[in-house]
């Protein structure tokens, strides 16, 4: 539309101010490519791009590094864009409703094409400068690096590999000032494994974020608005250094940060902080208590008297599903299957043997003796990439995919907070890699793998998730209804309407 | 804020008499400094930079003065309580209740370690622990202590501690004392941990990490004086204790008015999304039965126990002894203090440590010794195996060998002390001999000396000095 290309003519324009503005201060060159995604995040909700929201992160401090003229020039023009921004949006608002949602995807793309190379969700450990920025950007932050651990495997090498056995709060100050305890606690207990999976992962760190808030004071001369965003920019770098940031909490960490900047400058402190605390508990309320809800509704139809589930590994909205529908008095039984190292069947076994459901456990080596017997697979999801592609737990593509071969129906449930705007159709380019040293066992008194660093041919790899393709999906179950699983984006889209 | 310290500096010593008879033991010197300033150290070095100090009137005084207190440079608020002894480590803890904002640490007087500090701390706060210690495997003190003929086998009364199978949950603890006919272990914990290891060979190292619901329970049970003799086995016990059941009072005789630790534990807000997150997780602590993790038990006691690196408390001379010789090793300082006088010809080992403003004359052989400040060393003064106080003077030809001798004593010329233990202000004489002798104001101490008396070589010399 006409207004979203004078806004791009707009921004090109500033992009050329501020190059050259660098180029006369000889800078260390953040890059052209830098430039525009903070644009996008200060526009605020407009854009949809998850990328650019974690790289201003990275940005702000950089201009931080800028001469005291230029920075001040910065901001000020920053915040005159931003007002003028907010009002065009109000006004936008009243008028236009239709030519917006379709426009937006395509104002992004470009704007994204000069960003393409430094999306943030692939990180490059193996490429010294984009490592020393990190580092650079956590000195500042004053968080302690996390040094990688052991041989890592060479096709997943430019992903971090760090030891359960050296955490971060070695590094760190006892009283933590720097860091809220609610947090160090939190970084903890991810980095033990004490909090894991993806909703526990979302709650426990909403929760944090929760005490944050109450115990937050505005300093003099700054605005609430402004100034917790950047309070919680450290806390979240810290977080990612203990464990590497899910879908899920991405996402709610973007909806924090939108509802932080959204509060008006003239809101007094303590009715801001309640609105904010209200907010948190109301994104939980809906996006996950009453989204398991509504999935369990849908999937209770799917399920039949007589039915074989399969599940694999321990979802928590799988969990929930089935038992619900054990209590709407359904007769099924339901085969777990479990796999190294993490064991997590044995948990979700406990917990519905618990109820009363009648379970068969099984490791994945034995899926295809046990699929025959099996009417119906039930997985959950990590995240949902925007094609359509399921990220979940390693294992998952092979239990589907074996299922496929035995034409059993593969149904997926995901709450659509976990969506997520990134594209990857394999597992290598964006994973999590676990303590190598997990994979190692005791039996009989004797760890034959106990010197596995010395073997100079040997490497352990320990994957922590792995993307399934559409087709060997049947169907996804969210909150907003059951849809196919290329039906992603347009869920994607549809939210992004709504915000 | 997290965490706030507290150091008690309160403790009398009642396991070493003769050395603290003159000098409180929180300033008594290891290695030249102050016991106290080793653990205002370990905490200063992990980042804290407030501590709250419970001390007495004459310790605080001692404080002000000693130039080794004024390197630590954190801020300590010094609270002074009554001498007499009667107030136990909670009795203090309830005292300074009003200053207790958040979870604190307590730490002893006497702790004297390298400890990774973050390993317990982590422990507390992975697991929202209500109580985390640290424990390290007992020391055997095989050095012969002075003034003691042969090695005395003191019956100490020994801990049991029981641990799940992680080793890192406290299960049980009881001392040899509190246990009459056996050991017996409840069902409870039984059922909800049927392997537990139970070891004996620990030694307390009096760090604690207590919630602040903690010091408010203690707050209003005012039954409770000793943390480790009566709270830490408390709450461990509590740990497994029914919470529906307010009628079974087991030892201690609980006031139903008086607000338990469950229901201080559990008024925190947010509970419900902490229950969710919990609920949420795939993990267990525990494996084999329906519970969930934690069994749903809200008051968790952990244990972090060391058996490498260095670890002391400083509560009885061969201790004492042992950390004098250990303790140096711990920082990077010279072993001769730079205002030091020290002639040429003297043969320093180099295990030791000089003090400040000492002379120390020609043909004197210093080795694995401590000599404190202000000390005057003549000529041909042989010093092995030695701790020597400030403000001690040695005449020459002494010869002095696993000795400890407090501050401004003096020795005589010629003397010859092997084993021995000189108290404060204490002079022997010139050609005196002593050997595993205490020679201290205390007469009646040596009524049992007589008999070591019998057996050992003595000089005539000898009773003339005990006359003393």
């Amino acid at each position: 539309t006409k207004e979203e290309k004078q806004r791009l003519r707009k921004e090109k324009k500033h992009q050329k101010k501020i190059k050259e503005k660098k180029d006369d201060k000889e800078e260390k060159p953040v890059g052209a490519a830098s430039q525009p995604p903070t644009q996008p995040s200060q526009k605020g909700d407009l854009a949809p791009a998850p990328a650019p929201v974690p790289v201003p992160a990275s940005e702000t401090p950089a201009l931080a590094d800028k001469p005291a003229k230029s920075k001040a020039d910065l901001k000020a023009e920053r915040r005159a864009r931003q007002e003028s921004e907010r009002a065009s949006k109000q006004g936008k608002k009243g008028d236009v409703g239709q030519p917006v949602p379709t426009s937006k995807p395509k104002a992004p793309p470009s704007e994204l094409q000069p960003v393409v190379k430094r999306l943030p969700e692939h990180v490059q450990v193996d490429n010294p400068d984009v490592l020393k920025k990190l580092a650079k950007k956590l000195e500042r932050q004053q968080i302690p690096l996390r040094s990688d651990y052991g041989y890592k495997v060479s096709l997943f090498s430019h992903l971090h590999q760090y030891s359960r056995k050296a955490p971060l709060t070695q590094q760190l100050g006892i009283p933590s000032t720097v860091i809220h305890p609610a947090i160090v606690r939190l970084g903890l207990q991810y980095s033990q494994g004490i909090v894991a999976g993806s909703n526990a992962r979302s709650v426990a760190l909403l929760h944090a974020f929760k005490q944050v808030i109450r115990d937050y004071t505005t300093p003099p001369n700054e605005e609430l608005s402004r100034d917790l965003v950047n309070k919680l920019k450290p806390y979240i770098s810290f977080l990612n250094q203990c464990r590497p940031l899910s879908a899920s909490m991405g996402n709610a960490i973007k909806y924090i940060k939108k509802e932080i900047s959204n509060i008006p400058s003239q809101c007094k402190e303590e009715e801001a902080k309640s609105k904010l605390l209200s907010c948190i508990e109301c994104y939980i309320n809906e996006k996950i208590i009453l989204a398991a809800k509504a999935i369990a509704k849908y999937s209770i139809e799917k399920i039949s008297d007589g039915d074989v589930i399969l599940v694999y590994g321990c979802s928590s909205l799988v969990n929930h599903i089935l038992c619900e529908a054990f209590e709407k008095k359904r007769k099924f039984r339901v085969i777990v299957v479990d796999s190294r190292p993490r064991l997590e069947g044995r948990e979700a076994l406990r917990r519905l043997v618990q109820r009363g459901i009648s379970c068969t456990y099984v490791l994945i080596s034995a899926v295809s003796y046990i699929l025959p017997e099996v009417s119906k697979v039930f997985l959950g999801a990590h995240a949902l990439l925007a094609n359509g592609y399921v990220m979940s737990r390693v294992g998952t593509s092979q239990i589907a995919l074996v299922a496929k071969a035995f034409n059993v129906p593969v149904l997926v449930c995901c709450e659509t907070y976990k969506f997520c705007e990134r594209v990857q159709t394999d597992s290598f380019v964006s994973n999590e890699l676990d303590d190598p040293d997990e994979l190692i066992v005791t039996r009989k008194g004797k760890t034959q793998l106990e010197h596995w660093q010395e073997v100079p041919s040997l490497g352990l790899l320990n994957l922590v998730y792995d993307v399934t393709p559409p087709d060997f999906v049947d169907l996804v179950i969210t909150d907003l209804g059951m849809i196919p699983c290329t039906s992603v984006p347009v869920v994607l889209r549809v939210k992004n309407v709504d915000q | 804020m997290e965490l706030q310290a507290v150091l008690m500096a309160a403790g009398g010593g009642s396991r070493m008499p003769d050395l603290t008879y003159n000098t409180p033991k929180p300033m008594l010197p290891v290695g030249n400094k102050p016991l106290m300033w080793y653990p205002l150290n370990l905490l200063e070095r992990v980042g804290f930079e407030e501590v709250i100090v419970i001390t007495t009137k004459e310790v605080h005084k001692m404080m002000s003065t000693d130039p080794k207190m004024k390197d630590v440079k954190m801020k300590l608020d010094v609270v002074c309580i009554q001498e007499d002894g009667d107030m136990g480590t909670a009795d203090a803890l309830r005292h300074i209740q009003q200053k207790i904002k958040t979870d604190v640490l307590v730490v002893s007087c006497d702790l004297i370690t390298d400890v990774a500090l973050h390993e317990v701390v982590d422990l507390f706060r992975a697991h929202n622990a209500t109580l985390a210690m640290l424990m390290s495997k007992a020391h055997e003190f095989t050095d012969t202590v002075p003034g003691q003929k042969g090695k005395k086998k003191t019956a100490e009364q020994r801990d049991f501690v029981g641990v799940d199978q992680s080793g890192k949950r406290l299960l049980f603890m009881a001392n040899e004392a509190d246990l009459e006919d056996g050991l017996s272990i409840r069902k409870s914990i039984m059922r909800k941990h049927p392997r537990m290891h139970i070891k004996t060979g620990l030694e307390d190292a009096h760090l604690y990490c207590l919630k602040k619901a903690v010091v408010d329970f203690l707050a209003d049970n005012k039954s409770i004086s000793s943390i480790r003799g009566e709270l830490v086995p408390y709450l461990v016990r509590k740990q497994f204790s029914k919470t529906t059941n307010s009628p079974k009072i087991k030892d201690d005789a609980e006031d139903q008015n008086q607000k338990t630790i469950d229901e201080l534990l559990i008024s925190s807000r947010d509970e419900p999304l902490l229950q969710l997150a919990q609920e949420r997780s795939c993990w267990n602590d525990h494996r084999g039965d329906m519970s969930e993790a934690y069994h749903g038990g809200k008051l968790r006691c952990y244990v972090h126990i060391i058996d490498q690196g260095l670890c002391y408390r400083v509560n009885t001379l061969a201790a004492y002894i042992e950390a004098n010789r250990l303790a140096p090793k711990l920082f990077e300082e010279p072993a001769v203090h730079p205002s030091a006088v020290i002639s040429e010809r003297c043969q320093m080992g180099s295990d030791s440590i000089i003090g400040a403003l000492c002379q120390v004359a020609d043909k004197t052989s210093i080795k694995r010794s401590t000599i404190g400040n202000s000390t005057t060393v003549k000529e041909k003064v042989k010093v092995t195996n030695s701790i020597i106080m400030h403000g001690v003077t040695i005449e020459e030809g002494c010869n002095i060998q696993g000795c400890v001798i407090c501050s401004n004593a003096v020795i005589g010329r010629g003397a010859d002390l092997k084993y021995c233990l000189v108290g404060s202000g204490q002079q022997i004489e010139p050609e005196g001999e002593g050997h595993y002798h205490k020679h201290t104001k205390n007469i009646v101490r040596f009524i049992p000396l007589i008999f070591f008396l019998l057996t050992a070589i003595v000089n005539t010399n000898d009773l003339l000095t005990l006359s003393y």
